[in-house]
Protein backbone atom coordinates (compact mmCIF):
# COMPACT_ATOMS: atom_id res chain seq x y z
CA UNK A 1 0.00 0.00 0.00
CA UNK A 2 2.77 2.32 1.04
CA UNK A 3 4.83 1.39 -2.01
CA UNK A 4 1.77 2.12 -4.12
CA UNK A 5 1.44 5.59 -2.64
CA UNK A 6 5.10 6.32 -3.25
CA UNK A 7 4.75 5.15 -6.82
CA UNK A 8 1.79 7.42 -7.30
CA UNK A 9 3.78 10.30 -5.80
CA UNK A 10 6.66 9.63 -8.15
CA UNK A 11 4.34 9.50 -11.13
CA UNK A 12 2.72 12.79 -10.12
CA UNK A 13 4.54 15.61 -11.88
CA UNK A 14 6.34 18.08 -9.63
CA UNK A 15 4.94 21.02 -11.57
CA UNK A 16 1.53 20.84 -13.19
CA UNK A 17 0.42 23.78 -15.31
CA UNK A 18 -3.12 23.79 -16.65
CA UNK A 19 -4.87 26.25 -18.95
CA UNK A 20 -2.40 29.02 -18.21
CA UNK A 21 -3.37 32.44 -19.51
CA UNK A 22 -1.18 35.49 -19.09
CA UNK A 23 -1.11 38.88 -20.81
CA UNK A 24 1.01 41.99 -20.60
CA UNK A 25 -1.24 44.90 -21.42
CA UNK A 26 -3.03 43.99 -24.63
CA UNK A 27 -0.37 41.45 -25.64
CA UNK A 28 -1.22 37.83 -24.91
CA UNK A 29 1.81 35.87 -23.71
CA UNK A 30 0.16 32.54 -22.81
CA UNK A 31 -3.13 31.42 -24.22
CA UNK A 32 -4.00 28.13 -22.55
CA UNK A 33 -0.69 26.40 -21.84
CA UNK A 34 -0.58 22.90 -20.30
CA UNK A 35 2.81 21.68 -19.08
CA UNK A 36 3.87 18.83 -16.77
CA UNK A 37 7.35 18.83 -15.26
CA UNK A 38 8.17 15.26 -14.16
CA UNK A 39 10.16 14.68 -10.97
CA UNK A 40 13.86 13.92 -11.15
CA UNK A 41 14.18 14.86 -14.81
CA UNK A 42 15.63 17.69 -16.83
CA UNK A 43 12.76 19.36 -18.67
CA UNK A 44 13.56 21.98 -21.28
CA UNK A 45 11.18 24.72 -22.28
CA UNK A 46 12.29 26.15 -25.59
CA UNK A 47 11.05 28.73 -27.96
CA UNK A 48 12.00 31.87 -29.85
CA UNK A 49 12.88 35.04 -27.92
CA UNK A 50 9.87 36.93 -26.63
CA UNK A 51 7.62 33.88 -26.24
CA UNK A 52 7.51 34.38 -22.48
CA UNK A 53 9.87 31.65 -21.33
CA UNK A 54 11.21 33.76 -18.44
CA UNK A 55 7.64 34.80 -17.68
CA UNK A 56 6.77 31.13 -17.35
CA UNK A 57 9.48 30.65 -14.72
CA UNK A 58 8.21 33.68 -12.83
CA UNK A 59 4.70 32.22 -12.94
CA UNK A 60 6.00 28.92 -11.55
CA UNK A 61 7.87 30.79 -8.82
CA UNK A 62 4.79 32.84 -7.94
CA UNK A 63 6.38 36.16 -8.83
CA UNK A 64 3.70 36.81 -11.41
CA UNK A 65 0.00 36.04 -11.24
CA UNK A 66 -1.74 34.45 -14.25
CA UNK A 67 -4.95 35.82 -15.71
CA UNK A 68 -6.33 32.29 -15.79
CA UNK A 69 -5.40 28.67 -15.21
CA UNK A 70 -3.36 27.14 -12.43
CA UNK A 71 0.22 26.26 -11.51
CA UNK A 72 0.68 23.46 -8.96
CA UNK A 73 4.14 22.82 -7.51
CA UNK A 74 4.47 19.66 -5.44
CA UNK A 75 0.70 19.58 -5.09
CA UNK A 76 0.34 23.18 -3.92
CA UNK A 77 -1.50 25.79 -5.97
CA UNK A 78 1.22 28.46 -6.16
CA UNK A 79 -1.14 31.38 -6.68
CA UNK A 80 -3.57 30.42 -3.93
CA UNK A 81 -0.88 30.31 -1.23
CA UNK A 82 -0.47 32.95 1.44
CA UNK A 83 2.76 34.93 1.23
CA UNK A 84 4.21 33.01 4.16
CA UNK A 85 3.47 29.63 2.59
CA UNK A 86 4.66 30.81 -0.82
CA UNK A 87 8.00 31.80 0.76
CA UNK A 88 8.21 28.40 2.44
CA UNK A 89 7.64 26.75 -0.95
CA UNK A 90 10.28 28.96 -2.55
CA UNK A 91 12.83 27.75 -0.02
CA UNK A 92 12.48 24.40 -1.78
CA UNK A 93 13.04 25.95 -5.21
CA UNK A 94 16.24 27.38 -6.58
CA UNK A 95 16.31 29.79 -9.47
CA UNK A 96 19.23 30.67 -11.65
CA UNK A 97 18.69 34.07 -13.25
CA UNK A 98 20.12 34.89 -16.64
CA UNK A 99 22.24 37.65 -15.09
CA UNK A 100 23.14 35.52 -12.07
CA UNK A 101 21.52 38.16 -9.82
CA UNK A 102 24.36 37.90 -7.30
CA UNK A 103 24.22 40.51 -4.56
CA UNK A 104 26.92 42.90 -5.69
CA UNK A 105 27.92 44.07 -2.22
CA UNK A 106 28.68 40.54 -1.01
CA UNK A 107 31.60 38.24 -1.87
CA UNK A 108 31.02 34.90 -3.61
CA UNK A 109 31.20 33.16 -0.23
CA UNK A 110 28.68 35.50 1.39
CA UNK A 111 26.38 35.23 -1.61
CA UNK A 112 26.23 31.45 -1.26
CA UNK A 113 25.90 31.78 2.51
CA UNK A 114 23.11 34.35 2.12
CA UNK A 115 20.13 31.96 1.97
CA UNK A 116 21.63 29.81 4.75
CA UNK A 117 22.06 32.81 7.03
CA UNK A 118 18.58 34.11 6.19
CA UNK A 119 16.70 30.88 6.67
CA UNK A 120 18.64 28.81 9.19
CA UNK A 121 20.21 29.36 12.58
CA UNK A 122 23.22 27.21 11.82
CA UNK A 123 26.53 28.09 13.48
CA UNK A 124 28.98 29.96 11.27
CA UNK A 125 31.42 27.01 11.23
CA UNK A 126 28.76 24.75 9.72
CA UNK A 127 27.69 27.41 7.23
CA UNK A 128 31.32 27.69 6.14
CA UNK A 129 31.53 23.96 5.48
CA UNK A 130 28.25 23.91 3.58
CA UNK A 131 29.23 26.89 1.45
CA UNK A 132 32.58 25.35 0.60
CA UNK A 133 30.85 22.10 -0.40
CA UNK A 134 28.47 23.96 -2.72
CA UNK A 135 31.31 25.98 -4.19
CA UNK A 136 33.32 22.79 -4.72
CA UNK A 137 30.46 21.38 -6.82
CA UNK A 138 30.62 24.33 -9.21
CA UNK A 139 34.43 24.53 -9.09
CA UNK A 140 34.66 27.95 -7.43
CA UNK A 141 35.95 27.04 -3.96
CA UNK A 142 39.11 28.99 -4.76
CA UNK A 143 37.13 32.06 -5.86
CA UNK A 144 35.20 32.42 -2.61
CA UNK A 145 36.78 35.76 -1.67
CA UNK A 146 36.12 37.42 -5.03
CA UNK A 147 33.42 40.04 -5.44
CA UNK A 148 30.78 39.54 -8.18
CA UNK A 149 32.31 42.36 -10.25
CA UNK A 150 35.55 40.36 -10.43
CA UNK A 151 33.89 37.29 -11.94
CA UNK A 152 33.51 36.42 -15.61
CA UNK A 153 29.97 35.85 -16.87
CA UNK A 154 30.33 32.08 -16.65
CA UNK A 155 31.81 32.20 -13.16
CA UNK A 156 29.01 34.50 -11.99
CA UNK A 157 26.45 31.99 -13.22
CA UNK A 158 28.27 29.14 -11.49
CA UNK A 159 28.41 31.14 -8.24
CA UNK A 160 24.69 31.83 -8.59
CA UNK A 161 24.17 28.11 -9.18
CA UNK A 162 26.01 27.32 -5.93
CA UNK A 163 23.71 29.78 -4.20
CA UNK A 164 20.64 28.21 -5.82
CA UNK A 165 21.52 24.80 -4.35
CA UNK A 166 22.52 26.21 -0.94
CA UNK A 167 19.27 25.14 0.72
CA UNK A 168 19.20 21.75 -1.07
CA UNK A 169 16.06 22.53 -3.10
CA UNK A 170 13.82 19.96 -4.76
CA UNK A 171 13.87 21.83 -8.05
CA UNK A 172 15.99 24.37 -9.91
CA UNK A 173 14.63 26.75 -12.51
CA UNK A 174 17.26 27.82 -15.03
CA UNK A 175 16.62 31.01 -17.00
CA UNK A 176 18.68 30.94 -20.20
CA UNK A 177 21.71 29.36 -18.48
CA UNK A 178 23.80 29.10 -21.66
CA UNK A 179 23.18 32.46 -23.28
CA UNK A 180 26.24 34.60 -23.96
CA UNK A 181 28.78 32.03 -22.72
CA UNK A 182 32.04 31.12 -24.36
CA UNK A 183 32.26 27.45 -25.49
CA UNK A 184 34.20 26.37 -22.40
CA UNK A 185 31.91 27.89 -19.81
CA UNK A 186 28.94 26.74 -21.86
CA UNK A 187 30.29 23.19 -21.69
CA UNK A 188 30.84 23.53 -17.95
CA UNK A 189 27.31 24.77 -17.38
CA UNK A 190 25.77 22.06 -19.58
CA UNK A 191 27.66 19.43 -17.60
CA UNK A 192 26.73 20.99 -14.27
CA UNK A 193 23.00 21.11 -15.01
CA UNK A 194 22.92 17.40 -15.84
CA UNK A 195 25.34 16.40 -13.09
CA UNK A 196 23.53 18.26 -10.34
CA UNK A 197 20.18 16.95 -11.46
CA UNK A 198 21.36 13.36 -11.23
CA UNK A 199 23.72 13.61 -8.25
CA UNK A 200 21.46 15.70 -6.03
CA UNK A 201 18.20 14.09 -7.12
CA UNK A 202 16.78 17.40 -8.32
CA UNK A 203 14.15 18.30 -10.82
CA UNK A 204 15.43 20.77 -13.37
CA UNK A 205 13.54 23.16 -15.61
CA UNK A 206 15.74 24.72 -18.26
CA UNK A 207 14.38 27.63 -20.23
CA UNK A 208 16.56 28.20 -23.26
CA UNK A 209 16.82 28.82 -26.96
CA UNK A 210 20.24 27.21 -27.31
CA UNK A 211 19.07 24.18 -29.23
CA UNK A 212 22.10 21.84 -29.33
CA UNK A 213 23.14 22.30 -25.70
CA UNK A 214 19.64 22.03 -24.31
CA UNK A 215 18.66 18.99 -26.34
CA UNK A 216 21.88 17.25 -25.29
CA UNK A 217 20.88 17.19 -21.62
CA UNK A 218 17.09 17.36 -21.61
CA UNK A 219 14.90 14.32 -20.92
CA UNK A 220 11.79 16.07 -22.08
CA UNK A 221 11.24 19.17 -24.21
CA UNK A 222 8.36 21.60 -24.64
CA UNK A 223 8.46 23.97 -27.57
CA UNK A 224 6.47 27.13 -26.88
CA UNK A 225 5.47 29.69 -29.50
CA UNK A 226 2.62 32.14 -29.99
CA UNK A 227 1.38 31.59 -26.45
CA UNK A 228 0.89 27.85 -26.83
CA UNK A 229 2.84 24.61 -26.60
CA UNK A 230 3.47 23.74 -30.25
CA UNK A 231 5.43 20.54 -29.68
CA UNK A 232 6.42 18.28 -26.80
CA UNK A 233 8.37 15.09 -26.42
CA UNK A 234 11.83 13.65 -25.97
CA UNK A 235 14.72 15.31 -27.84
CA UNK A 236 14.73 12.39 -30.28
CA UNK A 237 11.01 12.80 -30.95
CA UNK A 238 11.45 16.50 -31.55
CA UNK A 239 14.36 15.94 -33.90
CA UNK A 240 12.23 13.47 -35.85
CA UNK A 241 9.30 15.87 -36.05
CA UNK A 242 8.24 17.03 -39.49
CA UNK A 243 6.21 20.00 -38.20
CA UNK A 244 7.48 23.10 -40.06
CA UNK A 245 7.59 25.21 -36.89
CA UNK A 246 9.70 22.62 -35.06
CA UNK A 247 12.00 22.21 -38.04
CA UNK A 248 12.46 25.97 -38.39
CA UNK A 249 13.35 26.39 -34.72
CA UNK A 250 15.66 23.38 -34.42
CA UNK A 251 17.51 24.14 -37.65
CA UNK A 252 17.56 27.90 -37.19
CA UNK A 253 15.99 28.63 -40.58
CA UNK A 254 15.60 32.37 -41.21
CA UNK A 255 12.19 32.06 -42.82
CA UNK A 256 9.24 29.78 -42.25
CA UNK A 257 6.18 29.80 -40.01
CA UNK A 258 7.98 32.57 -38.12
CA UNK A 259 8.47 35.01 -41.00
CA UNK A 260 11.73 36.86 -41.66
CA UNK A 261 9.87 40.11 -42.31
CA UNK A 262 8.03 41.98 -39.62
CA UNK A 263 4.45 42.44 -40.86
CA UNK A 264 4.38 45.40 -43.26
CA UNK A 265 2.48 46.71 -46.25
CA UNK A 266 3.42 45.68 -49.76
CA UNK A 267 7.07 46.44 -50.56
CA UNK A 268 6.52 47.96 -54.00
CA UNK A 269 3.66 50.11 -52.78
CA UNK A 270 5.72 51.24 -49.83
CA UNK A 271 8.57 52.38 -52.08
CA UNK A 272 6.26 54.37 -54.31
CA UNK A 273 4.73 56.39 -51.50
CA UNK A 274 6.00 59.95 -51.40
CA UNK A 275 7.06 61.63 -48.23
CA UNK A 276 8.49 60.37 -44.98
CA UNK A 277 8.36 57.01 -43.10
CA UNK B 1 -9.62 74.91 -31.60
CA UNK B 2 -12.14 72.83 -29.65
CA UNK B 3 -10.26 69.68 -30.61
CA UNK B 4 -6.96 71.19 -29.48
CA UNK B 5 -8.52 72.12 -26.15
CA UNK B 6 -9.95 68.61 -25.82
CA UNK B 7 -6.55 67.06 -26.45
CA UNK B 8 -4.95 69.28 -23.84
CA UNK B 9 -7.67 68.45 -21.33
CA UNK B 10 -7.27 64.74 -22.02
CA UNK B 11 -3.50 65.00 -21.57
CA UNK B 12 -3.98 66.86 -18.32
CA UNK B 13 -6.42 64.20 -17.15
CA UNK B 14 -4.01 61.39 -18.06
CA UNK B 15 -1.23 63.17 -16.20
CA UNK B 16 -3.46 63.62 -13.17
CA UNK B 17 -4.50 59.98 -13.19
CA UNK B 18 -0.89 58.82 -13.50
CA UNK B 19 0.20 61.12 -10.68
CA UNK B 20 -2.67 59.91 -8.49
CA UNK B 21 -1.82 56.29 -9.21
CA UNK B 22 1.82 56.89 -8.33
CA UNK B 23 0.86 58.60 -5.10
CA UNK B 24 -1.32 55.61 -4.27
CA UNK B 25 1.49 53.16 -5.04
CA UNK B 26 3.85 55.27 -2.94
CA UNK B 27 1.46 55.24 0.00
CA UNK B 28 0.96 51.47 -0.18
CA UNK B 29 4.73 51.10 -0.44
CA UNK B 30 5.18 53.27 2.64
CA UNK B 31 2.68 51.16 4.58
CA UNK B 32 4.52 47.98 3.57
CA UNK B 33 7.81 49.58 4.65
CA UNK B 34 6.38 50.60 8.03
CA UNK B 35 4.96 47.11 8.43
CA UNK B 36 8.45 45.67 7.94
CA UNK B 37 10.07 47.98 10.51
CA UNK B 38 9.41 45.95 13.69
CA UNK B 39 11.32 43.01 12.18
CA UNK B 40 14.45 45.16 12.24
CA UNK B 41 14.51 44.96 16.04
CA UNK B 42 15.83 41.44 15.63
CA UNK B 43 18.48 42.53 13.13
CA UNK B 44 19.87 45.90 14.20
CA UNK B 45 23.05 45.20 12.24
CA UNK B 46 21.23 45.89 8.97
CA UNK B 47 20.23 49.38 10.16
CA UNK B 48 23.67 50.16 11.55
CA UNK B 49 25.29 49.34 8.20
CA UNK B 50 22.88 51.68 6.43
CA UNK B 51 23.30 54.40 9.06
CA UNK B 52 26.97 54.34 8.18
CA UNK B 53 26.31 54.62 4.47
CA UNK B 54 23.60 57.33 4.56
CA UNK B 55 24.71 59.10 7.75
CA UNK B 56 28.43 58.87 8.33
CA UNK B 57 29.28 59.15 4.65
CA UNK B 58 27.16 62.33 4.41
CA UNK B 59 29.05 63.96 7.28
CA UNK B 60 31.69 65.67 5.18
CA UNK B 61 29.29 67.60 2.96
CA UNK B 62 27.11 68.47 6.00
CA UNK B 63 30.03 69.76 8.07
CA UNK B 64 31.61 71.76 5.26
CA UNK B 65 28.30 73.28 4.13
CA UNK B 66 27.25 74.00 7.72
CA UNK B 67 30.52 75.83 8.33
CA UNK B 68 30.17 78.02 5.25
CA UNK B 69 26.48 78.76 5.80
CA UNK B 70 27.30 79.82 9.39
CA UNK B 71 30.16 82.02 8.22
CA UNK B 72 27.96 83.74 5.61
CA UNK B 73 25.23 84.25 8.23
CA UNK B 74 27.83 85.78 10.56
CA UNK B 75 29.03 88.15 7.86
CA UNK B 76 25.62 89.20 6.57
CA UNK B 77 24.10 89.39 10.03
CA UNK B 78 26.89 91.58 11.30
CA UNK B 79 26.61 93.98 8.36
CA UNK B 80 22.90 94.43 8.99
CA UNK B 81 23.01 94.53 12.78
CA UNK B 82 25.92 96.96 13.00
CA UNK B 83 23.74 99.64 11.36
CA UNK B 84 21.45 99.48 14.40
CA UNK B 85 24.28 99.09 16.89
CA UNK B 86 22.92 95.64 17.63
CA UNK B 87 25.94 93.58 16.56
CA UNK B 88 26.08 91.96 20.01
CA UNK B 89 22.91 90.09 19.00
CA UNK B 90 24.79 88.32 16.16
CA UNK B 91 24.91 85.04 18.08
CA UNK B 92 21.17 84.79 18.45
CA UNK B 93 20.54 85.73 14.81
CA UNK B 94 22.90 83.02 13.60
CA UNK B 95 21.65 80.42 16.07
CA UNK B 96 17.94 81.00 15.46
CA UNK B 97 18.34 81.05 11.68
CA UNK B 98 20.19 77.76 11.82
CA UNK B 99 18.21 75.91 14.44
CA UNK B 100 14.76 76.94 13.19
CA UNK B 101 15.26 76.98 9.43
CA UNK B 102 18.58 76.53 7.71
CA UNK B 103 19.75 73.53 9.74
CA UNK B 104 16.80 71.26 8.95
CA UNK B 105 16.13 72.62 5.44
CA UNK B 106 19.64 72.85 4.01
CA UNK B 107 20.69 69.60 5.66
CA UNK B 108 17.63 67.91 4.10
CA UNK B 109 18.45 69.35 0.65
CA UNK B 110 22.04 68.15 0.97
CA UNK B 111 20.81 64.81 2.28
CA UNK B 112 18.60 64.43 -0.81
CA UNK B 113 21.56 65.12 -3.08
CA UNK B 114 24.06 62.95 -1.26
CA UNK B 115 22.20 60.09 0.41
CA UNK B 116 18.76 60.13 -1.27
CA UNK B 117 20.13 59.89 -4.79
CA UNK B 118 22.52 57.12 -3.80
CA UNK B 119 19.72 55.16 -2.09
CA UNK B 120 17.50 55.46 -5.15
CA UNK B 121 20.32 54.50 -7.51
CA UNK B 122 21.37 51.54 -5.38
CA UNK B 123 17.85 50.13 -5.07
CA UNK B 124 17.12 50.87 -8.74
CA UNK B 125 20.25 49.04 -9.84
CA UNK B 126 19.43 46.13 -7.56
CA UNK B 127 16.10 45.96 -9.35
CA UNK B 128 17.65 46.31 -12.82
CA UNK B 129 20.16 43.52 -12.12
CA UNK B 130 17.41 41.23 -10.77
CA UNK B 131 18.90 41.21 -7.27
CA UNK B 132 15.54 42.07 -5.70
CA UNK B 133 13.82 39.44 -7.80
CA UNK B 134 16.54 36.96 -6.85
CA UNK B 135 15.98 37.68 -3.18
CA UNK B 136 12.27 37.07 -3.56
CA UNK B 137 12.97 33.73 -5.20
CA UNK B 138 15.26 32.88 -2.28
CA UNK B 139 12.21 33.52 -0.07
CA UNK B 140 13.82 36.65 1.38
CA UNK B 141 11.51 39.66 1.45
CA UNK B 142 13.29 42.68 -0.09
CA UNK B 143 11.01 44.98 1.90
CA UNK B 144 12.43 43.81 5.20
CA UNK B 145 15.97 43.04 4.00
CA UNK B 146 16.66 46.01 1.70
CA UNK B 147 14.00 48.72 1.91
CA UNK B 148 13.11 48.96 5.61
CA UNK B 149 16.72 49.26 6.93
CA UNK B 150 17.51 51.99 4.40
CA UNK B 151 14.32 53.87 5.17
CA UNK B 152 14.85 53.71 8.94
CA UNK B 153 18.49 54.74 8.61
CA UNK B 154 17.41 57.80 6.60
CA UNK B 155 14.80 58.78 9.20
CA UNK B 156 17.30 58.39 12.06
CA UNK B 157 20.23 60.04 10.30
CA UNK B 158 18.44 63.18 9.19
CA UNK B 159 17.89 64.86 12.63
CA UNK B 160 21.44 64.00 13.64
CA UNK B 161 22.85 65.51 10.45
CA UNK B 162 20.67 68.62 10.86
CA UNK B 163 21.88 69.01 14.45
CA UNK B 164 25.50 68.69 13.37
CA UNK B 165 24.84 71.19 10.57
CA UNK B 166 23.45 73.72 13.06
CA UNK B 167 26.25 73.24 15.57
CA UNK B 168 28.97 73.61 12.97
CA UNK B 169 27.10 76.60 11.50
CA UNK B 170 27.01 78.37 14.84
CA UNK B 171 30.75 77.65 15.09
CA UNK B 172 31.22 79.24 11.65
CA UNK B 173 29.19 82.29 12.68
CA UNK B 174 31.30 82.55 15.84
CA UNK B 175 34.54 82.32 13.89
CA UNK B 176 33.54 85.17 11.56
CA UNK B 177 31.63 87.34 14.05
CA UNK B 178 33.95 87.02 17.01
CA UNK B 179 37.21 86.04 15.35
CA UNK B 180 37.18 88.45 12.39
CA UNK B 181 34.66 91.20 13.11
CA UNK B 182 35.24 91.71 16.83
CA UNK B 183 31.87 90.80 18.36
CA UNK B 184 32.22 90.15 22.08
CA UNK B 185 32.29 86.38 22.67
CA UNK B 186 30.47 86.67 25.97
CA UNK B 187 27.59 88.56 24.33
CA UNK B 188 27.55 86.07 21.44
CA UNK B 189 27.03 83.04 23.70
CA UNK B 190 24.93 84.63 26.46
CA UNK B 191 22.40 85.98 23.96
CA UNK B 192 22.10 82.53 22.41
CA UNK B 193 21.62 81.07 25.89
CA UNK B 194 19.02 83.67 26.71
CA UNK B 195 16.98 83.76 23.50
CA UNK B 196 17.08 80.25 22.08
CA UNK B 197 14.34 78.23 23.70
CA UNK B 198 14.82 74.50 23.92
CA UNK B 199 11.16 73.69 23.19
CA UNK B 200 10.12 76.64 21.03
CA UNK B 201 13.20 76.61 18.80
CA UNK B 202 15.36 73.51 19.18
CA UNK B 203 12.54 70.98 19.52
CA UNK B 204 10.65 72.50 16.58
CA UNK B 205 13.82 72.30 14.51
CA UNK B 206 14.21 68.66 15.46
CA UNK B 207 10.57 67.95 14.55
CA UNK B 208 11.16 69.56 11.17
CA UNK B 209 14.24 67.48 10.51
CA UNK B 210 12.45 64.27 11.51
CA UNK B 211 9.62 65.08 9.09
CA UNK B 212 12.11 65.94 6.33
CA UNK B 213 14.06 62.75 7.02
CA UNK B 214 10.88 60.70 6.81
CA UNK B 215 9.88 62.28 3.49
CA UNK B 216 13.38 62.21 2.00
CA UNK B 217 13.92 58.55 2.88
CA UNK B 218 10.44 57.59 1.68
CA UNK B 219 10.88 59.31 -1.68
CA UNK B 220 14.36 57.85 -2.18
CA UNK B 221 13.48 54.22 -1.46
CA UNK B 222 10.18 54.45 -3.35
CA UNK B 223 11.75 56.01 -6.45
CA UNK B 224 14.42 53.31 -6.46
CA UNK B 225 11.95 50.48 -5.99
CA UNK B 226 9.41 51.83 -8.47
CA UNK B 227 11.84 52.70 -11.27
CA UNK B 228 11.92 51.01 -14.65
CA UNK B 229 14.66 48.37 -14.50
CA UNK B 230 16.82 50.02 -17.16
CA UNK B 231 19.71 52.48 -17.03
CA UNK B 232 17.37 55.24 -18.16
CA UNK B 233 14.89 54.27 -15.46
CA UNK B 234 17.56 54.45 -12.74
CA UNK B 235 18.70 57.78 -14.11
CA UNK B 236 15.17 59.16 -13.91
CA UNK B 237 14.68 57.75 -10.43
CA UNK B 238 17.76 59.50 -9.04
CA UNK B 239 16.84 62.79 -10.67
CA UNK B 240 13.27 62.56 -9.45
CA UNK B 241 14.46 61.74 -5.94
CA UNK B 242 16.45 64.96 -5.70
CA UNK B 243 13.79 67.14 -7.36
CA UNK B 244 10.80 65.74 -5.48
CA UNK B 245 12.58 65.71 -2.14
CA UNK B 246 13.73 69.30 -2.55
CA UNK B 247 10.24 70.49 -3.48
CA UNK B 248 8.63 68.46 -0.72
CA UNK B 249 11.08 69.75 1.88
CA UNK B 250 10.61 73.39 0.91
CA UNK B 251 6.84 73.06 0.74
CA UNK B 252 6.61 71.21 4.04
CA UNK B 253 8.95 73.73 5.63
CA UNK B 254 6.48 76.49 4.88
CA UNK B 255 3.58 74.48 6.31
CA UNK B 256 5.51 73.46 9.43
CA UNK B 257 6.83 76.97 10.01
CA UNK B 258 3.32 78.37 9.73
CA UNK B 259 2.06 75.78 12.22
CA UNK B 260 4.93 76.24 14.65
CA UNK B 261 5.73 79.91 14.56
CA UNK B 262 2.65 81.47 12.98
CA UNK B 263 0.53 83.42 15.45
Amino acid sequence: MRAGTEQAMAAEPLVRIRGLHFARGSRTIFDGVDIDIPRGRVTAIMGPSGTGKTTLLKLIGGQLRPAGGSVHVDGEDVHALSRRRLFRLRQRMGMLFQSGALLTDLSVFDNVAFPLREHTRLPESLIRQMVLMKLQVVGLRGARALMPAELSGGMARRAALARAIALDPMMILYDEPFTGQDPISMGVLVKLVRLMNDALGLTSVVVSHDVAETLSIADHVYLVADGRVVAAGSPAELRASEAPRVRQFLEGLPDGPVPFHYPAQDYAEDLLVDGHA
Amino acid sequence: MLEWLGDRLAALGRWGLAAGQRLGRGTLFLLATLWALPGLLLRPGLVVAQLYSVGVLSLLIIVVSGGFVGMVLGLQGYNTLVGFGAEQSLGVVVALSLVRELGPVVAALLFAGRAGSSLAAEIGLMKATEQLSGMEMMAVDPMSRVIAPRFLAGVLAMPLLAAIFSVVGIGGGFAVGVGLLGVDPGAFWSQIQDKVDVFEDVANGVIKSVVFGFVAAWIAVFEGYDCRPTSEGVNRATTRTVVHTSLAVLGLDFVLTALMFGE
